[in-house]
């Protein structure tokens, strides 16, 4: 799916758990998750930090929008 | 008498199913389900079954190679294999990296079997021996017969056809064989040659891979001019499914307008993925689809806008040609509600 996105020319940042499989497939902006029941928050933790750590990856996937990349790229989080 | 040893996931190590995904990997000194009639026709003797959840394997990749490399080293045994694993994609990557690590580490020979449609088998072809297996456990019998076959030959030293005889995915490695006729190499690109000439099939000695790649789109300049869409494959929809998109094998879509929210609520939206545990997701969809964070930033001016609709289908079992049709679909409305990029989630 993403890579048919991509082809028809719109910037696609996929955000995924198994990184292996992405960069398999061909996607070219990759943002980790979590896991892959819960991507963006863990539900064992307070409703706060799953909202930090949410906003927080979700900004990371913006900022791969707006990179100019080479190579497929795998973008670092911080939490 | 020889012996194997042979990894299983959580639902075929009956352990349960999504909600013990997480389960940690344990070795047994028994045959737990699909070991047992695998065992019954091996020329050796399965000592253990491995057993690890899909989700711990995939999340904790290291943590649980680590454990079982270690607990390997303890055994003595001379061949692994692991699954079916059919197109269950989590599995299949399991299978997979569980497989090259025994391999790297032991030097032992290793077996699995997927669908051809399986991640699994891009990443893992060239590092051992896949069988093509079938698409559900519905086949279960005739892969475990291809795979005891395969393991047989191997167990007792028996020179192996190739891929395309023994039915495993061609792992790329070249081998030196006497073609039937002993005819050079020569005679062989001249008879192609004329073939082709004769507008008559052929069939080539030197297949090139294909890779399907698409070049990199151009990134956003301004984003805060952008309207961003989400879409993802985590099967996240309104509770009463209006767009009945099926659990898992997808072929169906659903675009759902979310102008109003600023996230997604619990009992409003929910997951029909069948492919892993809903209690989280049912909880606070926003965990799939992350509206509530992308609001925050639509507020704070980082992006233009957030499209008024998202974009979800079931990412598992689902096959490459209805994907690839599906996202098509949702382009063409992407595109004629002028979206400018997308973030997709996947579980």
């Amino acid at each position: 799916m993403v890579k048919e996105i991509e082809r028809a020319g719109l910037p696609v940042v996929q955000m995924c758990n198994l990184l292996p499989v992405a960069k398999t497939t061909g996607a070219n902006r990759i943002v980790p998750t979590i896991s892959i029941p819960y991507p963006l928050g863990d539900p064992k933790t307070s409703r706060e930090e799953q909202n930090k750590l949410r906003y927080h990856r979700v900004g990371v996937a913006l900022s791969a929008l707006t990179s100019d990349i080479q190579e497929q790229t795998v973008f670092k989080v911080d939490i | 008498m020889k012996k194997a040893i042979m990894y299983v996931n959580q639902f075929f190590g009956q352990i349960g199913g999504e909600d013990k995904a997480d389960f940690k990997p344990v070795i047994r000194a028994e045959q737990v389900g699909p070991v047992q009639p695998m065992a019954a026709q091996l020329h050796g003797e399965i000592t253990h079954t491995v057993i690890c959840g899909d989700n711990f394997m995939g999340s904790n990749t290291e943590e649980a190679l680590a454990f079982i490399i270690g607990e390997l080293e303890k055994l003595e045994f001379d061949l692994f294999i692991a699954g079916p694993a059919f197109q269950a994609g989590r599995y299949g990557v399991a299978c997979g990296s569980v497989c090259r690590a025994v391999s790297r580490r032991f030097g032992v020979p290793v077996v699995t079997s997927m669908h051809v449609e399986n991640p699994g088998v891009e990443m893992f072809k060239k590092d051992m021996y896949i069988m093509k297996g079938g698409n559900s456990a519905v086949k279960m019998r005739g892969n475990l017969a291809d795979m005891a076959r395969l393991c047989n030959k191997l167990l007792d030293g028996e020179p192996l056809l190739g891929a395309e005889a023994e039915r495993y995915f061609a792992r790329g490695i070249r081998h030196q064989a006497w073609t039937e006729g002993n005819s050079t190499a020569a005679d062989r690109a001249v008879d192609m040659l004329l073939k082709r000439v004769r507008g008559e099939a052929f069939v080539t000695e030197l297949p090139i891979p294909k890779l399907d790649r698409v070049p990199i789109a151009t990134a956003i300049h301004d984003l805060s001019k952008a309207k961003v869409a989400l879409v993802t494959s985590g099967g996240i929809v309104p509770v009463e499914n209006p767009d009945k998109i099926q659990s898992a094998s997808a072929t169906r879509w659903g675009r759902y307008d979310i102008s109003s929210m600023d996230r997604l609520e619990s009992g409003v939206f929910k997951t029909i993925h069948a492919g892993y545990d809903p209690a989280a997701a049912d909880a606070d969809p926003n965990v799939v689809v992350p509206l509530d964070a992308l609001r925050e930033y639509e507020k704070e001016g980082r992006i233009g806008k957030l499209d008024d609709h998202f974009y979800t289908t079931v990412g598992t079992g689902t096959t490459q040609g209805e994907a690839q049709r599906m996202a098509r679909e949702m382009v063409e409305c992407l595109k004629k509600d002028g979206v400018d990029a997308v973030i997709l989630t996947s579980t």
